[in-house]
């Protein structure tokens, strides 16, 4: 039996000491997963809970304004006496679809171009510079993309297009909104393009197959799910986007799609009746849970495409 | 005494069939991965339409030799190579000679099969629609000659479409060698083809290889002497990135000339 060094005692006789500290921590073993599943089951109540008030908020409010109406009206124009307001949801809805839009046209190419580059050209050590500095891209708070949006973006537009750019317009913050999403979807990618096995990349290559042949012709299509899943990703985060949109995308919601004039997004009214000063139980007040809704069946949907993209376009390596 | 050696070597580099034509010429070849002396001074002929065998333990650099015929072994990073490998009496690593021309000339198939996570069709006709072929009725040609020419058609003709990783070990292995046959290479480089396959897999690559040889100049590494003796015409011995015995396999396997070749066959070491 060893012996301690110190104070000659065997390692044994110790554990043997300890035997009531054991027992304690006996008492914490058979806690501890309690306490951790409470933690899990708050954060599943909360979700519930919220989706509860959205529900009886949303019902209220339909309750004054026909569904009907509220998906069939194309004018969004609750600030008004109650018999002239318009809730037509298709107004912000396309004002969202439209920043959405204008968002994934910038962010798709450039990030999937910097994924293919980080994947298939760079090499470990450029990787392991570049990638940080993506995450670092992709933590920068909203609010200051939404000021680079409104201050340098903006007008730099209004230079360059002919016949200027209203202050407040959907081509600015879409552009940001892009910007923003680029970094995630570049990493996403990146990791996707990542894991497909080498031993693919060989066999193209010992065809004859140029570099960029590889990537294009065998690595796009084996990291397919995991690519399109950051579309998806990519897609949900610009529906939900809010501060940007907020200050540079302005305050009409419209159906016109004209990328030079102000619109408004879901995200934008919320933020817009949030601040105001609508009293509680008015329809307006009722109006942002609906749009709430909405915006969350939105999203939901987003996230259940991109787990089903991700189950079904799987190729079986 | 390194010096030595090698010239003992140099005096036995010989083709083994002087009349027969090299489809590679290797002069003073060198390899360095880093610091590591992988190929040192290689010097021999690879002869046209013949089996290649290359034989020897684990690290001897017959895997770095075969990888540098086509190039593939410029993918690892830190590779220094000199001296010249000539292909058909074009040195391999001109500049002016594009890495892909060589390599649909030189085609390979792998140690593991690594087909790709498309169709069996599909699988085939990568190859030639890379190099431009689109025709849909000359590609279905192609994949029907290739399956054929590498002894799978009967077992896929009726799944085409199906994912090729649906397929058995030996199966998406005879497939990586009709994917290499789709582009009518001349030379196909095996690397130690039948090393992740069962006996009965192995048996039908090799037969599978006694056929090709008909039509394309072999070259295949392999760390089973026993297939080595079945199937090549000639054999090189590597150890420790030298060549020390290059002849014809009958004659290595039955009066290797030199000690350590004959320690390596029968099993004294490696």
């Amino acid at each position: 039996m060893s012996k301690d060094p110190i104070n000659d005692k065997s390692i044994r006789s110790m554990i043997q000491e300890k035997k009531y500290a054991r027992s304690q921590s006996a008492v914490m073993e058979k806690l501890a997963p309690k306490i951790f599943l409470i933690c899990a089951v708050i954060s599943i109540f909360t979700t519930l809970g919220i989706i509860f008030t959205l529900l009886t908020e949303t019902f209220t409010f339909f309750n004054r304004v026909s569904i009907v109406e509220f998906l069939t009206n194309t004018r969004w124009f609750p600030f008004t006496s109650d018999k002239n307001a318009d809730y037509g949801i298709l107004a912000l809805v396309m004002g969202t679809l439209t920043i959405t839009a204008i968002a994934m046209v910038v962010a798709i190419p450039v990030g999937l171009a910097a994924a293919i580059y980080l994947s298939e050209y760079a090499s470990a050590k450029t990787r392991k510079f570049i990638k940080p500095i993506l995450e670092v891209l992709a933590g920068v708070p909203t609010i200051v993309y939404g000021f680079f949006a409104l201050t340098f973006v903006t007008p730099l537009l209004d230079k360059i297009i002919p016949g200027g750019i209203s202050t407040f317009n959907a081509l600015s913050p879409g552009i940001v909104v892009g910007i923003m999403i680029i970094p995630m979807i570049a990493s996403l990618s990146e990791d996707a393009m990542n894991a497909v096995p080498n031993s693919m990349r060989e066999a193209a290559l010992a065809l004859g197959a140029t570099r960029f042949e590889v990537a294009v012709t065998v690595v796009l299509p084996a990291a397919l799910s995991g690519v399109i899943a950051s579309f998806v990703l990519g897609i949900s985060r610009a529906i939900g986007e809010t501060m940007i949109v907020t200050i540079a995308g302005g305050s009409r919601p419209t159906t016109d799609i004209n990328v030079t004039e102000s619109i408004q997004t879901m995200t934008a009214y919320i933020v817009q009746v949030s601040q105001g000063d609508t009293g509680y139980g008015t329809t307006i007040y009722y109006s942002i849970y609906a749009v709430g809704m909405t915006l969350f069946l939105f999203t939901l949907m987003m996230n259940l495409l991109a787990q089903f993209i991700s189950r079904k376009f799987r190729e079986e390596y | 005494m390194e010096l030595t050696i090698n010239r003992q070597v140099v005096e036995k580099y010989q083709t083994p069939s002087e009349q027969l034509k090299p489809v590679f010429t290797v002069n003073h070849l060198n390899l360095w991965y880093g610091q590591d002396h992988a190929l040192k001074d290689l010097k021999f002929d690879i002869p046209e339409k013949q089996v290649t065998a290359i034989i020897g333990p684990s690290g001897c650099g017959k895997s770095t030799f075969i990888k540098t015929l086509n190039r593939m072994v410029e993918m690892v990073q830190g590779v220094r190579i000199s001296g010249e490998i000539k292909y058909r009496e074009k040195n391999i690593f001109d500049p002016k000679y594009r890495v892909e021309e060589l390599r649909t000339l030189v085609g390979m198939v792998f140690q593991k099969p690594n087909p790709f996570p498309k169709s069996i069709y599909e699988n085939i006709a990568y190859g030639p629609r890379i190099h431009g072929i689109k025709n849909k009725k000359v590609l279905d040609q192609v994949v029907e000659k290739s399956l054929r020419g590498a002894a799978i058609w009967d077992e896929v003709k009726d799944r085409l479409n199906e994912n090729a990783y649906g397929l058995s070990g030996g199966q998406q292995q005879r497939l990586c060698i009709a994917r290499c046959l789709a582009i009518e290479p001349d030379v196909i480089l095996m690397d130690e083809p039948t090393s992740a396959l069962d006996p009965v897999s192995t048996l039908k690559v090799e037969e599978l290889i006694q056929e090709l040889k008909k039509e394309y100049s072999i070259v295949i590494v392999t760390h089973n002497m026993q297939q080595a003796a079945r199937i090549s015409d000639c054999t090189a011995f590597f150890l420790n990135g030298e060549v020390i015995e290059y002849t014809n396999t009958s004659k290595l396997f039955s009066h290797p000339s030199d000690k350590r070749t004959e320690d390596y066959i029968t099993g004294r070491f490696g």
